[in-house]
C-alpha cells in the first residue's frame, strides 16, 4: 500500500458493512479511491459489488462504517447532495429519461445551476441558452445525429453514450460507473472504453464491472470482491496473477 | 458541429407541436365561445369544471407519475369553502374562489407532505385514507350541513359588475376560469421545473442522482394540482350553488382517475376529452332507464382493452407515430 498525502484519496470507505435481515452483503469493506485514477471494482455474482456501489452513492445506508469524499464524512449525507458535491453516479440499467429527447435529457442535468429549476411559471425557451452547452456533449460522445429523437429511440450502446453525456454535464470530480459496458457489442465495448477513458484524463472514475478482462487496460487500479469481502486488490498484473482471484473466476486463469 | 445542424435542432424544439396544434385550440376555442347557444350551459359549466379537476388531476398522474386517489378531498372541500364564504359570509364570488383555492392547495401541502414518501400503490392507499378523514369531517362538521349540504348560495356579483345569474355570463366566467387553469397547467408542463418534473416521471433515481431533491418537486407538483382541483370545486359550487357530500367522496375520486384515463393521461387534452365524455354520458343516460355506472364501467373497460392511451393519446400517436410530451 502507498503512503502517499491522503488528500490524494479522494473517495474512501472505511470499514463498509451491510446487513440485510441477517445476510451480510458486504462485511468490513476498505476501499480508497486515488484522485484522478480509473478504480475498477470486479467480482462474480453476488459478490456485493453493487451493493458497495449503492452505499457509496448513498442509494443505501450502511449498517456499519464510513464514507469519505474528500476528508468530508458523507456517511449521512442524502444522495441528491452528493451530487452537487460533485459525485456522479450511472445506473447499471441504462438510465436515461426515455420520453425526453437526447438533448433534453442533458439539459436537464444543465438545468440546476440556473437556479429555476422550481419556476412552473417560466417558459421552457429560458432553457434554450442551454442548447450549445448541451449540443457540446453530445458531440462528445458521438450523439449529434440524435439529438432531436427521443432517449427511446437509441439503440442500446447509445443510451449508455447519452449517459455518460448527461453525466459529465454536471461536470463532476467522481464519476461512477455501474457496468458501463454490459450487454454492449463488441464494436461498443471499444467505443465506450476510449470514452472513459477519454473523460477520466481530468477526473476520476470508479466503475463496478463483471468482468476482469474488460475492464484489464481500462483501469489503474482493481478491487476483486467475493462474498462481500475484498479478495484482491492492485493494477491488473498483480490481481490477474492473483491465485484466489483466478479460483473465484471459474477455476481458471482467464479471468 | 456546423451553425446549421445546431439551428435545425433549436428549430426542432421550437416547433414541437407544429401549427395544426394552433389550429385545434382555435377552432375548440371558437366551439367553446359558441357552444352556450346551442348547448345548455349548465351542462357545459359542469363539463368544463370537471374538465379543469380532470385536468389538475392529469398534471399529478401524467407529468409526474403519482396516482393520488383523494382529489375528492380538495374537489370537495374547495365547494364548501367557496359557498360557505359566499352564503354565510356574504364573500363576493372571486374572493370565495380564492379561498376555496387557497384551502385546497393548504390541504394538498399536508397530504402531499405525508404522502409524497410513498410510492405507487402506497401513494395511492395514504392519499384515500386521508381524503376518506376529510369526507368524515364534511359529514360531521356543523358549517357543511351533513346530508343536506350547503344549498341556495348566491351566484353574486363578479368583482361588483357582472350579474352571474344570467347563465351566460356565468358560462363565460366558468370558461375562462377553465382557461386560465388550463394556460397554467400547459405554462407548468412546459417550463424549466415541467422538465424536472417529467425527468422524475421517467426515471426518479436517475433525477436523484443528477442532483434533484425530487421529493419536493413532487411536493410542489402536489400542491398546484390540489389547487387547481380546489378552484375546480369551488367553480362548481357557485355555479350550482351548492356544495354537498357527493364531491367528497371516494367515487368522486375515482371519477377523476377514470376521466383522465378515458381521455389519455399524460396528454394536455386528454382530461377534457374525458371529462366531456364521461359527463355528457351521466346527463344523457339519466334520462334513461339504463344503469349509468354499467354503461361507464364497460366503456372504460373498452377503452382501456383497446386504445391503452386513452382517446387523445392514442389520436396522437396515430397521427404523429409517437406520444405526446
Amino acid at each position: 500500500m502507498t503512503t502517499g498525502p491522503t488528500d490524494d484519496i479522494i473517495l474512501e470507505a472505511r470499514d463498509l458493512t451491510k446487513e440485510f435481515k441477517g445476510f451480510v452483503a458486504v462485511r468490513g469493506v476498505n476501499l480508497q479511491v486515488r484522485r484522478g485514477t480509473i478504480h475498477a471494482l470486479i467480482g462474480p455474482n453476488g459478490a456485493g459489488k453493487s451493493t458497495v456501489f449503492n452505499l457509496l452513492t448513498k442509494f443505501l445506508t450502511p449498517t456499519r462504517g464510513q464514507i469519505l469524499y474528500k476528508g468530508r464524512d458523507i456517511t449521512r449525507t442524502k444522495p441528491a447532495d452528493i451530487a452537487l458535491m460533485g459525485l456522479v453516479r450511472s445506473f447499471q440499467i441504462s438510465a436515461v429519461f426515455p420520453h425526453l429527447s437526447v438533448l433534453e435529457n442533458v439539459r436537464v442535468a444543465l438545468q440546476r445551476p440556473l437556479g429555476t429549476s422550481f419556476h412552473f411559471w417560466k417558459s421552457e425557451s429560458s432553457l434554450y441558452d442551454l442548447h450549445d452547452r448541451a449540443l457540446e456533449l453530445i458531440e462528445a460522445v458521438n450523439l449529434t445525429p440524435w439529438a432531436g429523437h427521443t432517449a427511446a429511440e437509441l439503440p442500446y450502446g447509445r443510451k449508455r453514450a447519452l449517459e455518460i453525456a448527461t453525466t459529465l454535464a454536471l461536470d463532476p470530480e467522481v464519476m461512477l460507473l455501474d457496468e458501463p459496458l454490459a450487454g454492449m457489442g463488441h464494436e461498443d465495448i471499444e467505443g465506450t472504453a476510449a470514452l472513459i477513458k477519454r473523460v477520466a484524463a481530468d477526473r476520476t472514475v470508479l466503475m463496478v464491472e463483471h468482468n476482469l478482462s474488460v475492464v484489464a487496460h481500462l483501469s489503474d487500479t482493481i478491487t476483486v470482491l467475493r462474498r462481500g469481502e475484498i479478495l484482491a486488490e492492485g493494477p491488473y498484473e498483480v490481481v490477474s496473477k492473483n491465485p484466489q482471484v483466478m479460483e473465484a473466476y471459474m477455476g481458471t486463469g482467464h479471468a | 458541429m456546423t451553425m446549421q445542424t445546431r439551428d435545425t435542432v433549436h428549430e426542432g424544439i421550437v416547433m414541437y407541436g407544429g401549427s395544426p396544434k394552433i389550429l385545434m385550440v382555435g377552432a375548440g376555442l371558437l366551439l367553446a365561445v359558441l357552444a352556450p347557444y346551442v348547448l345548455y350551459p349548465v351542462f357545459l359549466m359542469k363539463v368544463l369544471c370537471f374538465a379543469l379537476f380532470a385536468c389538475a388531476f392529469n398534471l399529478l398522474i401524467g407529468f409526474a407519475g403519482l396516482l393520488s386517489f383523494g382529489h375528492a378531498a380538495f374537489f370537495g372541500s374547495a365547494a364548501y369553502i367557496a359557498a360557505h364564504t359566499v352564503k354565510e359570509w356574504g364573500w363576493a364570488p372571486e374572493a370565495g374562489l380564492l379561498a376555496a383555492t387557497v384551502v385546497a392547495g393548504l390541504m394538498g401541502l399536508v397530504f402531499g407532505l405525508i404522502a409524497i414518501r410513498r410510492q405507487g400503490i402506497y401513494f395511492a392507499m395514504i392519499t384515500l385514507a386521508l381524503s376518506q378523514m376529510v369526507f368524515f369531517l364534511a359529514l360531521q362538521l356543523p358549517f357543511t350541513h351533513g346530508e343536506d349540504g350547503i344549498q341556495g348560495v348566491p351566484r353574486g356579483l363578479l368583482f361588483g359588475l357582472f350579474d352571474l345569474s344570467q347563465p351566460l355570463t356565468m358560462y363565460y366566467t366558468v370558461l375562462a376560469i377553465f382557461l386560465a387553469g388550463f394556460a397554467l397547467i400547459w405554462r407548468t408542463v412546459h417550463s424549466p421545473f415541467g422538465q424536472v418534473l417529467k425527468a422524475i416521471r421517467e426515471n426518479e433515481p436517475r433525477a436523484v442522482s443528477l442532483g434533484y431533491r425530487t421529493d419536493r418537486y413532487k411536493l410542489v407538483a402536489f400542491v398546484l394540482s390540489a389547487s387547481l382541483a380546489g378552484l375546480a370545486g369551488g367553480t362548481k359550487a357557485i355555479v350550482f350553488q351548492l356544495a354537498s357530500l357527493t364531491d367528497v367522496t371516494w367515487q368522486m375520486s375515482g371519477e377523476v382517475v377514470l376521466m383522465t384515463l378515458l381521455g389519455g393521461m399524460g396528454t394536455l387534452f386528454g382530461p377534457v376529452v374525458g371529462a366531456g365524455l364521461v359527463v355528457t354520458l351521466e346527463s344523457y343516460l339519466a334520462s334513461t332507464s339504463l344503469p349509468v355506472p354499467v354503461v361507464i364501467g364497460c366503456i372504460f373497460v373498452v377503452c382501456v382493452l383497446v386504445f391503452r392511451r386513452g382517446i387523445v393519446g392514442e389520436l396522437m400517436h396515430r397521427l404523429t407515430g409517437k406520444g405526446n410530451r
